[in-house]
């Protein structure tokens, strides 16, 4: 089964629906509350990078019987060093985003912690593409 | 701990209309910065920010945290609180500050998340 959840660029007021509906996904499935979890913070830091750095993009659910799997994909300025944005505490949100306490610097780390296998890939000028795994069995 | 005791522990008040008051709270935690949020906070929990926008309610939800206590008489806006609702989560404000408040939780003997 595959999902798709269109996330708006700058949208803090819809912001964590595509998230919310992940999570009601799942859990209506019957997986695992700390799957379930783990997953539901995974998409909401993949929804709320989207927000605040993208031009726009979306979140992509596959669901099998072995595993799940999130891929977000935007359209943005990309991320010119990889190593620095997984430093937890290093963070370019704007102050808009930081006053609400976005901004942490620890979007894509809660990601990784969360996934039992974590890929990103960026291109500057063109966007960015994270996919993570969990595993159900 | 039920959300009636904590009110009752910080001179609380409840903001959000619909609220299951024998709901068992077991931890607490208190960050402004969501991310920390989502990364420490557990199920169950009450958790004390001076966040009050929309997105509070939607990091409360994803991690299933039980109750939002707003310190200092912080206004909430009629958004969140509708949404609150709408998630079933708990918002209650009260007086005390911050460090009071997890004072007085922390007396009682709510835990600090695992």
């Amino acid at each position: 089964m595959e999902y798709t959840y269109n996330v708006e660029a700058g949208n803090y007021a819809l912001a964590g629906e595509a998230s919310s509906s992940i999570k009601a996904l799942l859990k209506k499935l019957g997986i695992s509350g700390d799957i379930v979890r783990r997953m539901a913070i995974a998409a909401y830091e993949a929804e709320m990078n989207i927000v605040i750095h993208s031009k726009g993009g979306c979140l992509i659910l596959k669901i099998s019987p072995e595993e799940l799997i999130l891929i977000s994909e935007d359209r943005g300025p990309g991320i010119p060093d990889i190593d620095l944005a997984m430093k937890e505490g290093y963070s370019t949100a704007p102050d808009e985003a930081r006053e609400m306490g976005f901004g942490a610097g620890m979007g894509l780390s809660n990601m990784k912690r969360c996934a039992d296998e974590f890929n990103i890939k960026s291109t500057v000028g063109i966007g960015t593409k994270v996919q993570i795994k969990i595993y159900l069995k | 701990m039920t959300i009636r005791d904590i009110i009752e522990c910080i001179d609380g008040k409840i903001l959000t209309s619909e609220c299951d008051m024998e709901q068992n709270v077991e931890y607490g935690y208190a960050c402004d910065l969501l991310s920390h949020v989502m990364a420490k906070c557990s199920p169950n929990s009450v958790w004390i920010t001076v966040q009050t926008h929309l997105n509070v309610v939607a990091v409360a939800s994803l991690v299933d945290i039980a109750c939002i206590i707003i310190p200092e008489s912080i206004d909430v806006e009629k958004e969140t609180l509708d949404r609150a609702e709408k998630e079933g989560i708990t918002i209650i404000s009260t007086g005390l500050n911050t460090f009071e408040i997890c004072g007085r939780l922390y007396d009682m003997g709510i835990s600090p998340c695992p």
